[in-house]
């Protein structure tokens, strides 16, 4: 079985549907990458899965249950942690602050506040600054570390590479791998096409809400996922659906 | 040695004030909530103590312990039932529900009790009026000093309960981004309730003293409101330190404006309150920033 399904998923903004009818699986230990253009649809998605977003329609499915109508706060507590878009760390409170909020209320497992520290070497020096103070990469490790040690099953993570300097998005990407080589579950939202294409094991493209290619990663070229990112080729060639 | 006794009394009314404020100052903190019915409910809790001291006789300090989880019970109604959904349609609103919430309150105590005032003055025997003297021309009430010893300890543990518990972690992680405390686990519509829990529980300490050092009708909860407003802007809006500085600045600025001439004290006080909102105002920062928030002084 998988770890995630979502089946049939819409997602409504008022007037706009942001995501059409979704279906789609993550299996444990795989890496997914959702790519796509802006206002394709990928933020909602992951926010309906984390529950931050109710949905219109359709299921979402976490290791078998039902967890479409479940509370966000309590998706955590059943291993669904995500990293939002920005970091959204709560500002006026320190690094440790910000992981023990969400330490509390996570899964027992093996990452503690130590382990992040670990695994986020820069974190330690400003361990009692307040988030709202540090660099970008800086809140980004801390706002992954806040999601980690909830122990999430799958880990969602919505642009980490989003507004921070290229050495700050390798020092987290270096840390994502040894994540995914311990064999995290990540459904992953990234700009970055290289990127998305190195580290993920699938990738999924969507485009105007819906997911128009998908496939394995090392299966797909970038100019197959280029025609899909713009939508050059619709209408004429048939899209494998999910 | 006059002038010392006034700031000295001052000191003292101040931690009235702070005691009084403390609850309006974690509502705001908290929920962003400025509760205008903060006043009626200090005076509903001393209506409370006051029946019970009443009919049963026994001390006031007893029957405020009675009183507390009612008026916790009451808070967590309060949110529940009108604060959630007026929040929902932005700040103003909630202001308007809760003035409306002190007028019932203020109606439905006159419907009860009347108008006659009341006091727990005559339930607490010598300390209503025992002191302790300080040389020959300073007395120190024991009621005042009793009233100051509790309002540190009350802002103090709150300050406390918020810095170090996860209670209090969750409380300001919901306050700082109540959408991403939900996606680290926290239940925010709980968290709130319990904060408005604790916010009226801490209003009926101010009004069970309110009571005893003084005397109460139905209608006395916008003056209790408009000192307490006063000491949390003082101090700066949800710094729990803060308000208790904020009460000690506006107790002595009214003793002393009574010291210069008699009919000094509500204007020096008032004074001083327009004067640390003029000074926020004008300091640019919080124009730039455009918020009402900032320019009652919460730091970010």
């Amino acid at each position: 079985m998988s770890l995630l399904s979502v089946e049939r998923l819409d997602v409504r903004h008022g007037q706009l549907q942001a995501v059409r009818s979704i279906s789609f699986e993550v299996q444990e230990g795989e890496t997914l990458a959702l790519v796509g253009a802006n206002g394709a649809g990928k933020t909602t998605l992951l926010r309906a899965i984390a529950g931050a977003h109710r949905p219109a329609g359709g299921r979402i499915l976490l290791d078998g249950a039902d967890v479409t109508e479940v509370p966000a706060y309590r998706r955590v507590a059943q291993g669904i942690a995500l990293v939002p878009e920005g970091r959204r760390l709560f500002p006026g409170m320190t690094v440790e602050e910000n992981l023990l909020v969400a330490r509390a209320n996570g899964r027992p497992g093996p990452w503690t506040i130590d382990r992040v520290l670990e695994a986020f070497p820069m974190l330690r020096a400003r361990f009692k600054a307040k988030a709202g103070n540090l660099s970008g990469g800086e809140q980004q490790a801390t706002a992954i570390g806040r999601a980690l040690v909830t122990n999430p099953r799958i880990l969602l993570l919505d642009e980490v590479s989003l507004g921070l300097a290229p050495i700050a998005v390798e020092r987290v990407y270096q840390c994502l791998e040894t994540l995914i080589s311990g064999g995290a579950t990540i459904l992953l939202v990234e700009q970055d096409l290289g990127r998305a294409l190195r580290v993920a094991t699938r990738v999924a493209c969507m485009l105007e809400g819906s997911v128009v290619l998908e496939g394995p990663a090392a299966a797909l070229t970038r100019e197959q996922v280029t025609e899909a990112y713009f939508g050059l080729k619709r209408g004429t060639e048939q899209s494998q659906p999910a | 040695m006059i002038w010392v006794n006034q700031i000295v009394q001052g000191i003292l009314l101040g931690g009235y004030y702070a005691l009084i404020a403390c609850g309006l100052s974690f509502m705001f903190g908290v929920m962003r909530i400025i509760n205008l019915a903060h006043g009626d409910l200090a005076v509903l809790a001393a209506f409370l103590v006051w029946s019970i001291v009443g009919y049963t006789g026994m001390s006031p300090f007893l029957a405020l312990a009675i009183v507390l989880p009612v008026m916790g019970g009451l808070g967590w109604l309060m949110q529940r039932v009108m604060l959630e959904r007026s929040l929902r349609a932005g700040m103003l609103v909630p202001l308007l529900t809760t003035f409306g919430l002190g007028i019932v309150i203020q109606n439905l105590l006159f419907a009860y009790y009347g108008a006659d005032t009341r006091s727990l003055a005559p339930a607490i025997g010598d300390l209503a009026f025992d002191s302790w003297s300080l040389g020959s021309q300073i007395y120190i009430s024991h009621l005042a000093g009793l009233i100051f010893l509790v309002a540190v300890l009350l802002l103090g543990g709150l300050q406390l309960l918020l810095a170090r518990t996860p209670l209090g972690r969750a409380i300001r992680a919901t306050a700082e981004d109540p959408d991403t405390a939900e996606l680290v686990g926290i239940n925010s519509r709980a968290v709130y309730a319990a904060a408005a829990a604790i916010a009226v529980m801490t209003v009926a300490v101010g009004g069970t003293f309110l009571g005893m050092r003084a005397t109460f009708g139905p209608y006395a909860g916008p003056t209790q409101l408009i000192f307490a407003f006063e000491a949390v802007v003082i101090g700066g809006l949800g710094s729990m330190w803060g308000t208790l500085f904020g009460g000690i600045v506006l107790g002595v600025a009214q003793n002393i404006g009574a010291q210069i001439a008699p009919n000094g004290f509500l204007i020096a006080g008032h004074a001083v309150f327009l004067l640390v909102l003029g000074v926020r105002l004008a300091s640019g920062s919080a124009i730039a920033r455009g918020r009402i928030r900032a320019l009652l002084g919460r730091s970010p």
